[in-house]
């Protein structure tokens, strides 16, 4: 199997259903971030309008991750302002709860809880965190279940599942909260390359229901026929961003058309 | 070395033309006969082990039953009856002589209903609350947990409903035993669970006051913490006040194993990845939540073999109360097996296996059902 089987899957999606609102979604102003001594992210400025499809991609250790975590806050910035769906991230946990509220997020290793069943793991936040009645989360994680084709495995626990279908589960878990953005960090680089094509099928379909997202993801086919836009990261900062046309036609950094000339063959 | 012809060789094409159907596996695998021969005598060095433990294990358990029934006296009504052969076993009329008191203690003969009651309830409301499939759930964990304590409290201690109180200092054998047992049991986990979150909690002062308090609790010897708890704790109260000795002692040993406790729950905790919080959190779960709903049932279930570890060293432990002159199951039976008009050679040895089994039993007992709630908790996430 070649390098890029991954970048040869098939993937058709429907631009037209996807619109972009004039809306602020999300907004970084002169995010910094620091571990310790270590300058993690540099003066990020970033706006991302409702509908907004992003691909966000970069070598390893380039900060991406850490970006899109400061965003629901598992990360914490020092410097700058983040502004989520009109809510400020500050040390307010109120503020903060609300944002985790609406904002879903996909985790490379999927991070199911390994001790309730699927239908549990989707039924947990609803239950206690919206306080909804336990009948009718069910209704609505059988209903988000269905809609990654999955609602067969309901009752099974995450360990007796694939990777692809642990993660489509761990998207339906986030759908059943509602969210009006939903943040992947490399949802698909931990799976076969026979389940990436679901899971990427399941995150297109997202998108044409006109979610909001943000993807930290090196498929290229996928940022192709879904992004609205593409932004390049390396060594903490934002070196390239662009339309995905031209992000991957006609690349302007010397640093983009390196790592494009690297991921592309 | 021979040259061989194209035609020896394997081909390099293969082409299978008929699938292999699926037999049943040969004879020798499966069925009783497979097993022993899986199992026991696999090889010589396994034949020889085989043998020698069915030996060991012959040996002892004649041993056993030749002191307990075959050489036992059955009859009699003092020690001169276990003292008639010299080659005497087991010296039941001494036990039987005495098995109220190494139940009830020196509880008071009339009251001692009370103490069937209590124990009754507490069987009821515990068998219900052990079984999974049992209904109520809620109810039940709300009754034993909260209910039936201030219930045991009221029926042992008595002193209203125009029930006579009874004080502790006549409470002794199996009633002591159960009460300091099941009180440390019961309080241990949920403190320990609290100070392992405070021991890796963020806030420095919690974090800090939770090690100090782990780490005292751990270095002191239980001996000594009942010393202290019976003895020195008296000179430092206001006169007047007086804690009761029994419920000295009961505090004592529950904050001593919870500090063991704790340090259990926090290997658990140790063993989750970062990624499930990461996932609790994503979703707006709060803090307690994430720790009560997420973090804590898989830390929980991966230390099962170490809380119930913990369980039987306390229940084992309970025996050092006789220290402080609080007379549980073997203090009862120290003291009655002196008693010369039950001087026989083998009374104490009697007592001593009515104390091992009753310990046994109860200890082997949680380790049991400790695996079978490890069995049924296996949710098979290690694929
Ligand atoms: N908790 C932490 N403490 C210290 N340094 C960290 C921490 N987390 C990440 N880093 C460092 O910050 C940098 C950015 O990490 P980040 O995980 O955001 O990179 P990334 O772009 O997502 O990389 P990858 O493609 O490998 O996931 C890396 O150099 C990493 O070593
Ligand atoms: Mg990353």
């Amino acid at each position: 199997m070649s390098d890029n089987t991954v970048s040869a899957i098939e993937l058709k999606a429907d631009r037209s259903k996807m619109k972009v609102s004039d809306e602020t979604a999300v907004k970084l102003a002169g995010v910094n971030k620091w571990y310790g001594d270590f300058h993690v992210l540099k003066d990020i400025n970033l706006t991302v309008m409702k509908g907004e499809r992003i691909v966000i991609c970069g070598p390893s250790g380039s900060g991406k991750s850490t970006m899109i975590r400061c965003i629901n806050r598992l990360e914490e910035h020092q410097k700058g302002q983040i502004v989520v769906d009109g809510i400020e991230l500050t040390n307010d946990l109120k503020k903060i709860d609300e944002v985790r509220r609406d904002v879903g997020m996909v985790f490379q290793h999927f991070n199911l809880f390994p001790h309730l069943t699927i239908l549990e793991n989707c039924t947990l936040a609803p239950i206690w965190v919206k306080k909804m009645p336990k009948k009718e989360a069910e209704e609505v994680a059988m209903h988000y279940l269905k809609r990654v084709r999955i609602p067969e495995q309901a009752n099974k626990y995450p360990g007796q599942l694939s990777g692809g279908q642990q993660q489509r589960v761990a998207i339906a878990r986030s759908l059943c909260m509602n969210p009006k953005i939903m943040l992947f960090d490399e949802p698909t680089s931990a799976l076969d390359p026979e389940m990436v094509k679901e899971v990427l099928e399941v995150m297109i379909s997202l998108a044409e229901s006109g979610m909001t997202m943000l993807c930290v993801t090196h498929e290229m086919g996928f940022a192709r026929q879904v992004a609205n836009r593409v932004i390049f990261m390396d060594a903490g900062q934002i070196i390239e961003q662009n339309e995905p046309e031209a992000f991957f036609g006609n690349p302007q950094h010397e640093r983009t058309k390196l790592f494009l000339s690297q991921i592309l063959h | 070395m021979t040259m061989t012809s194209a035609s020896d060789t394997a081909p390099i094409a293969f082409v299978r033309h008929e699938m292999v159907q699926a037999e049943p596996p040969p004879p020798s695998m499966v069925g009783m006969q497979g097993w022993l021969k899986k199992n026991l005598f696999s090889t010589p060095g396994n034949i020889l082990l085989t043998a020698v433990g069915f030996f060991l294990a012959a040996w002892l358990i004649w041993q056993v039953v030749d002191f307990a029934i075959v050489r036992a006296v059955f009859v009699g009504t003092s020690g001169e009856d276990c003292r008639k052969s010299p080659d005497v076993g087991a010296c039941w009329p001494y036990v039987q002589a005495y098995w109220k008191l190494f139940v009830y203690g020196r509880y008071p003969i009339a009251e001692r209903w009370r103490v069937d009651l209590t124990g009754l309830v507490f069987v009821v409301l515990l068998v219900p609350l052990m079984i999974p499939a049992a209904p109520l759930k809620r109810l039940n964990v709300i009754l034993f947990f909260l209910i039936f304590p201030v219930f045991a409290f009221s029926m042992l201690v008595g002193g209203w409903f125009g029930l006579p109180h009874v004080e502790t200092a006549l409470w002794g054998g199996v009633l002591v035993s159960l009460v300091v047992a099941v009180t440390g049991i019961v309080m241990s986990l949920p403190l320990g669970v609290l100070l392992a979150l405070g021991r890796r909690s963020k806030m420095p002062v919690i974090r800090l006051l939770s090690t100090i308090f782990i780490e005292f609790w751990r270095g002191v010897p239980l001996i000594t913490v009942l010393f202290m708890a019976s003895n020195m704790l008296p000179l430092f109260m206001p006169a007047g006040v007086d804690v009761d000795k029994l419920l000295r002692a009961l505090i004592g040993v529950s904050l001593f194993s919870a500090a063991y406790m704790a340090e259990v729950v926090r290997g658990g905790l140790q063993a989750i990845p970062k990624g499930q919080y990461e996932g609790a959190m994503a979703l707006g779960l709060s803090y307690w939540r994430m720790m009560g709903l997420v973090v804590m049932p898989q830390a929980l279930k991966l230390v099962i073999p170490g809380i119930v570890n913990t369980f039987i060293g306390l229940f084992k432990d309970t025996t050092l109360v006789s220290i402080v002159s609080i007379f549980d199951l073997l203090g009862m039976i120290n003291f009655t097996r002196t008693d010369s008009a039950w001087a026989a050679p083998t009374t104490a040895m009697t007592g001593y296996l009515v104390a091992a089994v009753f310990y046994w039993v109860f200890c082997f007992g949680m380790s049991r059902y400790s695996m079978f709630m490890e069995n049924r908790l296996n949710t098979g996430h290690k694929r």
